[in-house]
Order: structure tokens, then sequence, then C-alpha cells
């Protein structure tokens, strides 16, 4: 058992090295990328954050940004996970691995930008329970701790469980994952909550401290991580021999499009609610869509935001476009792009501004900061790319235990 | 894609990849993959190179070193010779430093008259006279807002107002500070309990604790804390070399921090600082369990008032207005 267990590791690890020029040249390229921003990130290290354009007035600016957006990436997932396990849906049942593949590397992700946003990541071990000093339950950032590194356990044994049955050519027994499975369904909608309430539990912060934040982030999640889905499927789908069905894919775009509407629907709201009886409460929201005593760097990217928004909601709803699955990519690429400037810079940098003592102060990251961020975004797509690299073989069939091929082999089919 | 093509694609791939993974390494792979090993050396030592200009310390005995609330005083004395030996090392000063604990029966408040205060600023850099910030960045504990007469709005007031003379006309002027909050929301948002409120009343952060998340930043309602983004500097002979370790003690890089009623002088019997040297006397500060404190006598008999009551931090910090 340890023993197939670790010659299976072993193999693994021979597989990583083992692709085709197109696979060097993608593992190459972003390996480049990450190196750049480990570089930017020594930078930081040695320099303190002050390399970055965070100040005293708006002491959180694009790590926290990303932060949030991937959370909500990783939780999207369980959009998955629901129809395939809950409803037996055939086609999503085929992707739904992939879907919690991206889970995971969406978590490290953000568990990376939560540790590059620390003053001092040499006391990171102060946050983990039992050993450091855990503020728990009162200090929501503590719940957000629990809650991340639960969602990755789950999901790091459910894909890896599913994964060494498939190699060992077993069917995976039930009772090992399943509870699991229904665990992360709630589990993941919990993780976006509670970074939702990570903002609204601030009542000194008005913007924040409105509980839509909660609901926008579950309807943004849902938006942006189907959608991501939906392209990077197709990607697969291009690149390798795995079946993924057209069904799956216009599932996935359903439910875009439903999170989509509802997610404008919801900033609809909140534009009501800021703008219809506009008090001191609104001028975090004033800056963010009209500008603020002649600040108004945020305005434009806002209103480029619900543009986009709004053209991809148009292409999924009239049915010309509709059909077009080249369209639909459009429309899928524009969505994520405007949640990612609504929910990271929109809606984390205006709550700083103005701070609690009115004063406006604008934020604008560093070249280091950025690189750090892109360096970020190329490690987990060199972790996704080198999971799929892996789960691709294993799923279809031709990456086998030893016993189990010579087994398929000798039974004539 | 279509079919077609995805069948062209299969046809470039073995069936089977159990034999390329148990094939034994040969001599063509090994020399590609001792290649690869120097560029990633290399890599490594290119992302690593700017640590050279590292100017944060980092030792082992701090990084193991306990939570305050688990220290036992021995241990106590070695960090605090400890820090002093660091003190030593990076600003060329001798520095009494202790830990001043609170005294039992003692809880501080403190007054300030907006009727009274010309926005002189001279708490301000009092502060910085006694409290050890960084001068580069400059950090300050106490801002000072230029208001509108007629109007509480902070929104509209004036941060950076620099007249040849104080008091402008048509204005007031509202000193803001840490209100050391009964119900603190930056407490209750320290992933940590790097901070926490004291009996006397004093919100402290624990400098070597403290993980740099910037939470509690964000948690506050009146802008009190502060950040180290970069190496405290300051020169040997602006130090105050009297030091607490959790009050005016020299930070470290990558930390919160927050003014602490000057608890270093305070708890010895001193007034703050900045209640100190106030030229015009608006401000009050006191133990307000002692009979007869003029805290007590401000909140029975002046018109008070209190920064953003409607959260419900209750601060120990009130505003009140006389001429």
């Amino acid at each position: 058992m340890i023993r197939d267990y670790i010659i299976f590791l072993w193999r693994v690890y021979r597989l990583s090295f083992y692709g085709n020029k197109k696979y060097y040249t993608w593992m190459t390229f972003l390996t480049l990328i990450v190196f750049t921003g480990a570089y930017s990130y020594v930078n930081q290290f040695t320099h303190g954050l002050a390399i970055t354009g965070m100040t005293n007035q708006v002491s959180w600016g694009l790590y926290i940004a990303n932060f949030t957006f991937l959370v909500g990436l990783a939780a999207a997932a369980v959009m998955l996970v629901i129809p395939a396990y809950v409803y037996h849906n055939k086609p999503l049942h085929d992707v739904v691995i992939l879907g919690e593949l991206l889970a995971i590397a969406a978590i490290v992700m953000c568990l990376l930008f939560v540790n590059v946003d620390l003053g001092r990541p040499d006391r990171f071990w102060h946050l983990m329970p039992v050993i450091g000093k855990f503020n728990f339950p009162v200090s929501m950032l503590s719940w957000d701790v629990v809650v991340l590194i639960g969602y990755l356990m789950l999901n790091v044994h459910i894909c890896g469980y599913l994964l060494y049955a498939n190699y060992l050519g077993k069917k995976p027994t039930p009772l090992i994952y399943i509870p699991f499975v229904f665990i992360a369904i709630f589990w993941a909608v919990s993780i976006h909550t509670v970074t939702a309430f990570l903002y609204i539990s601030l009542s000194g912060r008005p913007f924040w401290n409105a509980a839509i934040v909660a609901p926008r982030f579950i309807g943004s999640a849902f938006t942006a991580g189907p959608g991501f889905m939906f392209i990077t499927f197709q990607i697969i789908r291009h690149y390798t021999n795995y079946k993924i069905s057209d069904e799956a894919l216009r599932l996935l775009r359903q439910i875009v499009t439903i999170s989509l509407l509802v997610n404008l629907f919801l900033v609809g709201c909140e534009v009501f609610k800021e703008f219809y009886a506009e008090s001191a409460h609104s001028s975090s929201a004033r800056y963010l869509f009209f500008g603020l005593h002649g600040h108004n760097m945020l305005v434009p990217w806002i209103w480029f935001a619900i543009f986009i928004e709004s053209i991809a909601a148009l292409i999924f709803l009239v049915p010309p476009f509709a059909r077009k699955m080249p369209l639909a990519n459009i429309a899928c690429f524009l969505s994520i792009t405007g949640i990612w400037i609504e929910k990271g810079p929109g809606m984390v940098v205006s709550g700083f501004v103005p701070t609690p003592l009115g004063e406006v102060v604008e934020y604008f990251p560093t070249l280091y900061e950025s690189l750090v961020c892109i360096g970020i975004w190329a490690f987990g797509a060199l972790l996704y790319s080198w999971m799929i690299h892996l789960a691709i073989p294993i799923l279809s069939g031709r990456f086998r235990h030893k016993q189990t091929r010579q087994a398929l082999q000798q039974t004539p089919c | 894609m279509s079919d077609q093509s995805r069948k062209e694609h299969d046809q470039t791939e073995p069936a089977s990849l159990d034999d390329m993974t148990h094939e034994p390494l040969t001599r063509r792979s090994f020399l590609k993959a001792g290649a690869a090993a120097v560029a990633l050396s290399a890599g490594t030592a290119i992302t690593l190179s700017p640590l050279k200009d590292l100017d944060q310390h980092f030792s082992v005995n701090e990084f193991f070193q306990q939570h305050y609330e688990e220290l036992t005083p021995e241990m106590m004395e070695k960090i605090l010779e400890r820090i002093k030996q660091e003190i030593k090392r990076d600003y060329d000063v001798e520095a009494d430093l202790r830990d001043i604990k609170p005294t039992p029966g003692v809880e501080f408040a403190y007054a300030l008259n907006l009727g009274r205060c010309i926005g002189c600023r001279r708490c301000v850099y009092a502060c910085m006279d006694e409290n050890n910030q960084s001068r580069d960045p400059e950090i300050q504990y106490i801002r000072v807002l230029e208001m509108e007469k007629g109007s509480m709005d902070i929104e509209s007031s004036n941060h950076y107002y620099n007249p040849e003379t104080v008091p402008n006309k048509g204005k007031y002027y509202m000193p803001v500070q840490c209100h050391q909050c009964r119900n603190s929301p930056c407490t209750k948002a320290c992933p940590v309990k790097a901070t926490w409120r004291d009996p006397d009343g004093i919100v402290v952060v624990d400098y070597n604790w403290c993980i740099g998340c910037r939470y509690c930043l964000a948690a506050c309602p009146y802008w009190a804390r502060r950040f180290n983004f970069a190496t405290p500097k300051i020169a040997s002979n602006d130090i105050n070399t009297e030091m607490a370790y959790l009050g005016n003690r020299i930070r470290p890089r990558g930390v919160a921090e927050k003014c602490t009623f000057c608890l270093r002088r305070t708890r010895q019997g001193m007034l703050p600082a900045c209640a100190e040297v106030c030229p015009t006397g608006s401000r009050i500060f006191a133990n307000i369990l002692e009979p007869g404190n003029p805290i007590s006598y401000v909140l029975e008999n002046k018109r008070v008032y209190v920064l953003k009551e409607s959260l419900q931090t209750f601060p120990r910090f009130y505003y009140f207005f006389e001429k």
C-alpha cells in the first residue's frame, strides 16, 4: 500500500517533467514570471511594505483586492459540485474535478496574497491555530484563516483521493469522499461569506459595513468563477484529449448568465441606496462612482467595469449572440474583468477613501507591488497547469498503476 | 476544436504514459535536468540578491518569543535585555527599557476642551519627542483637524492648515488621537491577540507579536493607528531613552503602533506629553477612579461630546466645550 503510494509519487514527479514542446514553453514562461514576482517580493521583504503604494490612509491595496477576488474564484467550484453531486448531472460530473483543482490553485494564491501583505511574514506562525495565539472566534480574520485552510484541505483530500483511486483503477469508495464533498459545498459558501464579514464587521467604514457586501460577493463569485472555468475548460479541451462535453459548457454559460444578472441587480441596489438619500456615509461610494473633492482615480474604472458587464449580459441574453461560442467567451472574459475591477480595487480601495477623519488620499500601486501580484497569478497558473497535466492522463486511464494496467490488458474488451 | 483535429492530436501522444515514468534516466535526460537545475539556481540567486540590503534584523530568540501573556518575569528580563542590545546596535543609545505594568485601581480618561484649543500642534510634536516615532517616514499619533465654525462635519475639515499664526479666523480645532475605546474595534479585529486593553483602560500593542496584517488600521473609526511601512529612522539625539515595552520603545518595521496615553509616563504618575505641553490648558488627563478628579468634574458639569458616539465604541476620550 505505502509502497504503491511512494511509487505513485515518484511517477507523478517524473510525469511532471514529461511533456511536449508546448508544455515546456508554457511552464518555462510561467516560471520566468514567477521568478520576476519573487524577485519583487524579495525587494519588498528587504525594504518593507514602503515600496508598495499603500499608506496609513489606504492601508490595503492590490494584494487584498486580489485575495478577495480569488476567494470568490475558489468558492465558485461549488457551482459545479452542486449539480454534479446533488443532482447527478452527468456532463458536469466529468468536469467537476477540474473545478475542484481550480479551487485548490485559487486558495493557494489567496494564502500567498495574504502572506505578501503581512508586515511580518516571519511571524506567520502566530496565525496558526494551537501553536500561535489565535483570536478565535472574535476576529473575523482568524475565521478566514480557518475556513480557507479548511477548504484547501477538503479539496486536496477529495481530488487527491479521486485521482489516486483512478490511478489504481479502483472505483472510489463513496464513504471516503462523498461526505467531504457535501461539507465542501457549505464550506465554499462559508469562505466567501466570511471574507465578506471581514469587511462588513467594520462599523467605522460605512461603505463596507453593509449587509449587501455578502450577497454581492457571492453573486460576483458565481459569475467570475464559472466564467473562468468556461474559458479554461475550452483551453483544456483544445490542448488535451480530455472529453469535455458542449453540454457542460452550456450549463456553465447558464450559471454565468444568471449570476451576472444577479450581480448587476445588486450593484443597482447599492447605487440606489448610496445616492437616493445620500449621507455622510456615502462618501466612499461617491469617491468610487463620481469622485470626491477632486479625486476621481477609480471613477473611469468602475464605469468601465459596469459597462463591460452590461455588454456581457447583452451578449448572453440576446438570442443571435447567445448561441455563438466565441462571443460567449468574450462575454465571460468581460464579466471576469469587470468583476475583478469592481470587487478588487473598487470595493477594497474605496473603503479607505476618505479616511475615518475625512482625509482623501488616493492609492497607486507601484511597479514592484504589481509584479508581485502578476507573479502570484503566474504561480497559480503554473500550479493549475501542473495539476491538469497530471490529472488528465490519470482520468483518461493513460497513467495507471502497473498491475492495474496488466490486468486491463489481459481482459479482452 | 473539431473532432477531426482532436483525433490528430491524440495520435501524437503515446497511448500509455507508463513506460515513460518507469524507464531509467538516460544520459541525455540527465544532462537536460542538470541544465535546468543550473538555470533554476541562477534564477534563485538573482531573486534573492536584494537581500544584501536588508536593514531589519531577524533573530532566532525573537522568532521564538512567546505571547506576552505567557512570559514569566525571567523571560521578560531576557527579552528587555535583548531589545536594549538591539537598540544599542541599531541606534547607538543606551535605553532604559522596562515593562511598566498598570496599577490596580487606576483607570485613565482624557478630556479635551474644544473651546480652548487653538490648533498650535505643540501636542503633536511633544508626542513625537516622548514616543520615539519614526521621523522618516514621519509617524504622528495626533491629527489636528481645522473645522469650520458652524459645523461638526469632520469630512470638510482641513488636515494640512498652515497659517503664520493660529487660530485661523472662523475656525476651531479638534485634535484626534487614540480614543482608548472600552469596546475597541481594533482589538476585536486583531487575529493574533497582539493588541489588547490593559486594566487601566489603555489599548496596547506588543510590537514583538504583531504580524502586520493592518486589519486594526482598517477597523479603527478614529484613524488612530499607524503602520511601520519602513524601518523607523530616528536620530540618536532625538531618541527618548526612557522606554516602556508596550509603549514608546523604538518599533521594529512591519508592525502597527498607536497612542498609549504615554503609558511610560502616566503609569508612573506623570501627565501624558500632549497634556503637559498644551499652552492653553485644553487637555485634561486623570485617573477616573480617584475621588474628585477633574475628568469626573467635566463629565458631570460640562457639555460633553463623544466623537462618533453612534458607533458605541465608548471611548475614554471626551471632547467638551468651555471658554
